[in-house]
């Protein structure tokens, strides 16, 4: 029996949380994926009309004959989990403070189609980088929130989450937290909130890192196609909005209506959910079909992050996330006002398979308060979930000159 | 049974058959829904609405009779004749007139042949219509390939050009040395390609979905920018109407890009009903035809009711046609309303409801034989479905010159 105690008192509290999945939801979810009706083979030999039948089948197969349907419930339940309501909607986060004294607070954020399941591999290299190859001057104490209306975090009943009220609510979860210095991370949707929260210049927050040049979006035509590098950057923009576009506008435009068949076919969730870009559907595609992961996109790795939205039921929300951040897209362009500068010293990292690579430039163009850039050899849009360890050195040495100045301030 | 006429080509008639097996499964599936939570505004911005879907979904796992529909269809003369290599179903009924017209009438996307099943009888039997025998039609009505009770290609290539190919062999195969084709949505760019292909023995074309935009306009459109000078009111009415159609066709833009991620339309009933009643018209999207459809159970004189609509969508389910009729939108890489060149002579339709209102000075100046050109009062993109009298009075005026 549930107990209502005071509101205000209640809200704020910061309770553990632990997942519970009733087996009838597993069995449930194993009955559909068995019996799923499937369509006619695509008409190529490549991604060019969608998620490939075999590499799609042969998901569903391993996803109910080899893979342990409570994996995603033991790996969450093996690390501190906590919830907490922050601006009316229930905030989902994993919390892993390390053992090291001076740990700098870190708030990463993940993306769509992903969760915090693609963060899950940097725990441990940057809350004890000790125990993997870094100094105890590299720690971190780690925040992992779900956005609203992913995983385990509340689906938001009423309009405005948008990323930048979704920014204001992570600085208010620093807060919460005890946190009075801190950084911030993301790529995909969560380098849209990082930026977002750097722009906001949340107190306490000081610097950012990125993997994902969100600006693009708002003013890719205005940055330089000079150099060979930028050029390959703007065609892989070009090509993106001409053929990988498709997914971003249907939830930017009719998210409820691809809702239903998410909501309702394991099968259908799992293909929506793999085609994202060319670089990682294929490096999936081969994980399954071949049986050669790349990186850290393992089978089970794609599998717990499909199960975990199925087991939330939580497609039509996250795609409505889309819709929120499209509407304020088109409001702040329509608005004809560049949003305020980054005052805080940011951090970029381009990894070689992201959908746009940017070159040095373009950051440059969109933060000049750059005051790291890296480009590394191997990961894609995926960074922290494909190259957990290399992710997280490129965190560690973004973040390192904010240890000093905190030391000597 | 199979008759195979003199050129030695198979035509084969053809009867619905669906199991009852076919039948349990889709209400079971229906009534085992996992449902989204419900939409976060109060209208149809984000998509089909929760409650619309849920009322529709009740219904069709309870109360809907398929078989009502396979009735109707079997009633009418079908066939299916290997064409270019595919399985191409088709109705045909021959007017007892003598001199009737021959008509190949083409459905389109998110339709079927259930568009156009009112049709028939007023276009092959005018006198018990209230019209004349020489108003009369031999009516072909073809599934597209991939849709419906057609084959699924399982090679690229099927886009508007192929199937109006395909469309003249059909007629020729029927033996019919002289014909007309009618279309609206995907059928309206197929009448324009058998237009543009101009096959012996095509006479003229009918569309109700005209593609009449001057390309310096259609430049404008597919850049954003604001609409080149010069315009009439007409002509910047149409324009603002065809910027809004332009909002509500990520759909279209989905389907042409990445028709084999929608898994959830082959897996999931309530799935691909959502995904077909998302299609606009000039009232809404859903189309407002559409969705007011929905609560019609009866109909005086025409008019579409939720029957017909679920009519629509249990062909797409029981023939698992959700994903191969989207692979349409990928294979056809053209313009979409802009002037095609088409020489032969043309009449045009222009139904309120329609995505644009193709104005007459666009209409002469896209097709330059225009035989008929009349904007109607009532009626939308699914003019034959929602208002068929009114859509076979502009057939049989549209064509008269020709007889």
């Amino acid at each position: 029996m549930a107990v209502k105690t005071e509101k205000s008192a209640d809200a704020t509290a910061i309770r553990p949380f632990h997942v519970e999945i009733p087996e009838e939801r597993i069995d449930d979810m194993r009955r559909r994926i068995e019996t799923t009706r499937w369509p006619s083979k695509e008409l190529v030999n490549d991604r060019s009309q969608g998620v490939q039948l075999e590499a799609l089948q042969e998901l569903a197969r391993y996803w109910v004959t080899d893979y342990n349907l409570e994996r995603v419930e033991h790996r969450l339940n093996a690390l501190p989990q906590f919830t907490t309501e922050i601006d009316g909607v229930e905030i989902h986060f994993i919390h892993v403070r390390s053992e090291h004294e001076d740990a700098l607070p870190l708030i990463m954020t993940h993306g769509w189609p992903g969760s915090v399941i693609e963060l899950l591999e940097t725990i441990g290299p940057l809350t004890d980088p000790t125990a993997h190859g870094g100094t105890p001057e590299d720690a971190f104490h780690l925040v992992l929130p779900s956005l609203p209306g992913y995983g385990f975090s509340g689906e938001p009943a009423e309009l405005g989450w948008d990323a930048g009220r979704t920014a204001r609510a992570w600085a208010e979860l620093m807060h919460r937290l005890g946190y009075t210095r801190y950084v911030a991370q993301g790529g995909d949707v969560g380098a849209l909130v990082t930026d977002t929260m750097g722009r906001q210049a949340a107190e306490g927050l000081v610097g950012i890192h990125l993997n994902l040049l969100t600006a693009v979006l708002a003013v890719g035509d205005q940055l330089p196609k000079e150099s060979e590098q930028e050029r390959a950057a703007a065609e892989a923009f070009a090509t993106f909005r001409e053929s990988g576009f498709g997914y971003f506008l249907e939830m930017a435009t009719r998210p409820q209506t691809i809702g239903y068949a998410t909501l309702d076919s394991p099968v259908a969730l799992a293909a929506w959910l793999l085609d994202h870009d060319t670089d990682s559907y294929y490096k999936i595609s081969r994980a399954f079909v071949d049986g050669e992961p790349v990186g850290n996109l393992t089978r089970d790795n794609i599998v717990d992050n499909i199960t975990l939205y199925w087991l939330t039921g939580t497609g039509a929300s996250a795609a409505r996330s889309y819709w929120e951040d499209g509407r304020a897209l088109a409001a702040a362009l329509a608005s004809g006002q560049a949003p305020p500068a980054v005052p805080v010293p940011v951090g970029f990292t381009t990894f070689p398979g992201e959908i746009w690579a940017a070159p040095r430039s373009w950051v440059e163009a969109v933060y000049p308060n750059l005051t790291y850039f890296n480009e590394v050899d191997s990961g894609g849009h995926f960074a922290a979930w494909e190259e957990p360890e290399l992710f997280s050195e490129e965190v560690r040495a973004a973040f390192r000159s904010l240890r000093d100045e905190g030391r000597s301030s | 049974m199979s008759t195979t006429v003199e050129t030695g080509i198979e035509i084969r008639p053809f009867h619905v058959d669906i199991s009852d097996e076919a039948l349990e499964a889709l209400r079971r599936r229906i009534a085992a829904t996992q449902w989204p939570e419900k939409e976060t505004v109060a209208d149809q911005s984000q998509g089909v609405q929760l409650a619309t879907i849920q009322k529709l979904a009740r219904y069709w796992a309870t109360e809907y009779d398929w078989r009502t529909c396979e009735a109707k269809l079997n009633a009418l003369p079908q066939f299916i004749s290997e064409i270019d290599g595919l399985d191409i179903h088709f109705i045909h009924v021959r007017s007892r007139h003598e001199d009737a017209l021959p008509l190949i009438v083409n459905h389109g996307w998110p339709g079927s042949i259930i568009e156009q099943l009112k049709i028939i009888d007023p276009l092959t039997d005018p006198t018990a219509h209230g019209a004349s025998a020489s108003d009369a039609f031999d009516v072909v009505i073809p599934s597209m390939p991939g849709y419906g009770f057609s084959g699924k290609p399982a090679g690229t290539g099927w886009g508007p050009e192929r199937m109006g190919r395909a469309w003249a062999e059909l007629m020729k195969r029927l033996g019919y040395t002289s014909y007309v084709a009618q279309g609206g949505d995907w059928g309206a760019f197929v009448v324009d390609q058998m237009g543009l292909q101009a096959p012996a023995g095509l006479l003229a074309i009918h569309t109700n979905m005209p593609a009449t935009v001057p390309p310096d306009v259609d430049k404008a459109l597919l850049a954003g920018d604001p609409p080149p000078s010069g315009l009439s009111a007409e002509e910047g009415r149409a324009y603002e109407q065809l910027v809004r159609t332009f909002k509500q066709v990520e759909y279209a833009r989905f389907m042409a890009s990445r028709p084999q991620t929608l898994y959830g339309i082959a897996d999931s009933p309530v799935g691909l009903a959502a995904w077909l009643l998302d299609h606009n018209d000039a009232d809404g999207q859903p189309a407002a035809a559409v969705t007011s459809a929905l609560d019609r159970t009866t109909s005086a004189r025409g008019e579409l009711t939720r029957d017909e609509i679920l009519d629509n969508i249990t062909l797409y389910w029981l023939t698992n046609t959700g994903i191969s009729a989207s692979r349409l939108y990928w294979e056809y890489k053209g313009g979409f309303f802009n002037a095609k060149g088409v020489s032969i002579p043309v009449a045009v339709s222009v139904f309120p409801g329609e995505q644009y209102q193709a104005p007459r000075s666009w209409a002469e100046e896209a097709y330059p034989k225009l035989i008929h050109y009349n904007e109607l009062d009532k009626g939308g993109h699914f003019a034959a479905w929602e208002e068929p009298e009114l859509f076979v009075s502009e057939v049989r005026t549209g064509f008269q010159s020709l007889r």
